[in-house]
């Protein structure tokens, strides 16, 4: 045991351990690299190669959404380097790209879980930016995710291509300079279902929601709060509940004493699966209330999704950022390339992963440099074609891609286990186009692009 | 002897210190060498020293020692956003916060001991997160996590007329940027402080009061001593060494996320301590960079880059390693985990350390001793191989 007391310490040994502690601190200093020679943060130089990172939830709630997404980036790495049938890189108009990599570095990639949670997407990324030496992160099916992501990249200098996130906060009240969005917004999810939900349940409802507790939720809530209250609907209450809560059965009993006669389920990935499920297992859609049938919308829909939640969707509406039954030349490109690698035709979260890859490569070949300054100025209004959803523009003013939304409902006869929507409507843009300084996405401003040097 | 083990804890103290401050330099090999893995190392080891004063020497299994990381980070962020972004306030208030909340915490907790005492901590830790996950979201932002905004108060810069650019401002200490090596300089600095902190603890007679409370509490009581006091406070201290190392986490990367309280964060610090060697001055620090390791490289393994490593293996067998190997890499470094903490708790119950110390007994003829290293002779061992 311990034989050593306090009087043991002198004043005078303590000086000299502080003095020596000191010298030991400043020493490493010398030592510092010099990381940060170039122009920007991990220019690659005059490397052959120039490394991606791509950051997605391989655990928890969206899993199987990330999972989706790694063999989307996969793919587009295989096409960007030259290899397999090209691709969205045949059908996308303007094309810079020329098969051989980006400004004629072979692309590689690294990958990370972000394992839906903050924290962990912020350590993942750190780790590729400050490890491996990333010019771009993408990925991620969070708008929390993204969000923390987003001003990681921002503050650190490098690119940040949003993956799946949906909340209006991402190119909202977070936008920033560094990054960019292809996928659509809550907002606009609204605008697109609010004409179809009249049309179909007519201008009296008495809306029930339930929300997933955190930014995503939030703001579709909003959303939809918003654009049916705008048809006349009313809203019975709205609650949040936690992120991947697993059983929503005690969410769900207050319901039936509500008075509502609709449910829409503000839920993404798996707990969008349990929540529907267990609404239809409560009965739910077997009811009426007030003599009217009593409906499910979940606004937010993919096809993954669909697949968990089985006949469970049939006849559901829902909006999707881009379905693989579309019949334009970029989607059936994209659809045959990842069917032949993979065996099925990708989700939505595939596709705007996949398009965000491209994206990021045109531009960098188009600016003629990796520099974030220079990649951003060449996203910012930049108009393309061919990727799936349509002419489709970056706005320069929120980094937000603006483009056709797509209205759909569960297929009541699906002919194959993946043909489970089928598209009602395709809402044209200027219908879901909003101002930048719109009320639900206000409160933040882009900043200015950063080089991190 | 006095005097010996008094020099030859300066000399651990040193020696601790310079391996911390080469870190960037030692850890090349490893791949490991970039800033925010050494600032983990640091935070974390500084998180399981600071838990080895309660578990290591008092013997109370606390399960809940995420809740004080959470606070602490929690605390952090709000003095960024409301007074100013030096790191200096912050890691005082995260301090004080936590101290606070261990008082509550600790007195009740403390009413019992053994697995009674681990779930009343752990039932804490709990509601902790399940209050920031979903009650308390005006003050935690929930599943978002707290962040900096660009409307935030920072009353003290305002008032040190620091202007509000059109990009978020960063964390400093006065002045240097706090993210990248000098974050880690910073954070490796205060884990020096802990370390020292810690090992005069264990030196102290307070320490041997506590090693006193594990051995034998009854005994302890019979002498007509109240260990209460005693443990309240180690439990303080540990837990405001947990709430430093949150605040830390908030200086390096100003944002706090909920679920740094869950029970499997305040599990993962249990099994720091356990690999390393509970008890020990040095075992926690070692356990929690080993963990944070695996976390953070074998996690970043995909089929892609295994199948570069396993170059040389003949192509046809090349797609079954990679295939096996697979399995413990990537999303599965948890087996290889939990793997080696089997093996470390079956064969070296005291954890790394004891590994260290049976190496070291080879290279030296006298006997090893069954004691901790706070023992004169068994440090004279040490420094002897």
């Amino acid at each position: 045991m311990s034989k050593k007391t306090t009087s043991d310490w002198s004043r005078r040994d303590v000086l000299k351990a502080s003095a020596a502690t000191t010298a030991i601190a400043g020493a490493p200093m010398f030592f510092t690299k010099n990381a940060f020679a170039a122009d920007y943060v991990n220019d690659p130089g005059d490397a052959s190669t120039v490394t991606l990172g791509f950051n997605v939830p391989q655990s928890g709630a969206y899993a199987d959404e990330g999972a989706d997404e790694l063999r989307a980036y996969k793919l587009a790495v295989k096409h960007l380097n030259g290899e397999g049938d090209g691709g969205m890189l045949n059908t996308m108009q303007p094309n810079a790209l020329k098969g051989n990599g980006i400004l004629g570095k072979k692309v590689e990639y690294v990958t990370g879980d972000t394992q839906t949670k903050s924290d962990a997407a912020r350590a993942s990324a750190k780790r590729m930016i400050e490890k491996d030496g990333v010019t771009m992160i993408t990925g991620g099916s969070s708008s929390g995710v993204a969000v923390a992501v987003q001003s990681l990249c921002q503050d650190a200098g490098v690119i940040f291509m949003a993956g799946l996130t949906h909340a209006n906060d991402t190119t909202g009240k977070d936008k920033k300079a560094n990054g960019f969005r292809h996928f659509f917004n809550a907002f606009m999810s609204g605008a697109a279902l609010g004409p179809v939900l009249e049309k179909n349940y007519g201008k009296e409802r008495n809306a029930y929601h339930l929300t997933a507790d955190y930014n995503w939720g939030w703001t579709q809530e909003a959303s939809i709060v918003a654009s049916t209250e705008n048809i006349g609907w009313n809203t019975a209450e709205t609650v949040l509940t936690p992120v991947g809560a697993g059983d929503f059965s005690q969410y769900i009993t207050p319901v039936l004493n509500s008075g509502a006669d609709t449910l829409v389920l503000n839920h993404y990935g798996k707990d969008m699966v349990n929540s529907l499920t267990q609404a239809i297992q409560f009965g739910l859609r077997d009811r009426q209330v007030d003599g009217k049938d009593f409906q499910i919308v979940v606004p937010l829909f993919s096809r993954l999704m669909a697949q968990g939640a089985g006949d469970n969707i049939k006849g559901i509406f829902g909006s999707t950022n881009w379905h693989w039954s579309l019949t334009d030349a970029g989607s059936q490109a994209f659809v045959k390339s990842f069917g032949q690698e993979y065996g099925f035709p990708p989700s939505q979260a595939a596709h705007t992963c996949y398009v965000q890859t491209l994206l990021y490569a045109d531009a960098a070949e188009r600016a003629g440099t990796f520099e974030p300054c220079a990649v951003v100025g060449a996203l910012e209004g930049h108009k393309f074609d061919g990727m799936g959803n349509g002419p489709t523009e970056y706005r320069a003013d929120d980094h937000q891609c603006f483009k056709d939304v797509l209205v759909v409902k569960g297929k009541d006869n699906p002919s194959s286990q993946f043909d489970l929507l089928e598209i009602v409507e395709v809402t044209p843009r200027a219908q879901v186009e909003y101002p930048v300084d719109h009320e639900m996405f206000a409160g933040g401003d882009l900043g200015t692009c950063n080089n991190g040097v | 002897m006095n005097k010996f083990s008094a020099i030859s804890d300066w000399v651990l103290l040193f020696a601790f210190a310079a391996a911390v401050y080469s870190m960037p330099i030692w850890l090349e090999p490893l791949g490991a060498d970039y800033p925010d893995l050494m600032q983990r190392f640091a935070i974390f080891g500084l998180f399981a020293i600071g838990y080895n004063i309660l578990f290591g020497l008092t013997g109370y299994l606390s399960f809940g020692h995420a809740a004080f990381l959470g606070i602490g980070s929690y605390t952090a962020v709000w003095s960024f956003k409301l007074l100013t972004m030096n790191v200096v306030p912050a890691i005082m208030f995260s301090m004080l916060v936590t101290a606070l909340f261990a008082v509550v915490i600790g007195f009740i907790s403390l009413r019992r001991s053994g697995i009674y005492f681990s779930i009343l901590t752990l039932a804490f830790a709990q509601m902790s997160y399940k209050l920031a996950y979903s009650v308390l979201t005006p003050i935690t932002n929930g599943e978002t996590g707290l962040q900096l905004t660009l409307s935030d108060a920072r009353v003290l810069d305002a008032a040190a007329g620091i202007e509000v650019t059109r990009s978020l401002p960063v964390t400093n200490f006065f002045g240097i940027k706090m993210s990248g090596m000098p974050g880690f300089y910073f954070c490796a600095t205060v884990l020096v402080i802990g370390f020292f902190i810690s090992l005069r603890i264990f030196r102290s007679p307070f320490g041997a009061m506590l090693r006193g409370i594990k051995s034998n509490q009854t005994r302890m009581a019979y002498t007509g001593l109240n260990t209460k006091p005693y443990l309240l406070w180690a439990f303080i201290i540990s837990g405001m060494y947990a709430g430093v190392a949150g605040g830390l986490m908030a200086v390096t990367d100003p944002l706090a996320g909920a679920e740094r309280m869950q029970w499997t964060a305040s599990g993962e610090v249990v099994l720091m301590t356990i690999l390393g060697g509970v008890g020990t001055l040095l075992g926690p620090f070692i356990g929690a960079a080993v963990i944070k390791y695996f976390e953070n490289i074998l996690s970043a393994y995909n089929t892609t880059s295994l199948t570069q490593v396993f170059d040389f293996v003949p192509e046809a067998l090349q797609p079954i390693v990679v295939d096996v190997v697979s399995l413990f890499v990537g999303s599965g470094w948890h087996l290889t985990l939990g793997l080696m903490f089997m093996i470390t708790v079956i064969f070296l119950p005291g954890g790394i350390m004891e590994g260290v110390r049976r190496i070291g007994s080879i290279f030296s003829r006298k006997k090893p001793t069954a004691a901790i290293t706070s023992t004169p002779s068994a440090s004279e061992n040490a420094s002897g191989a």
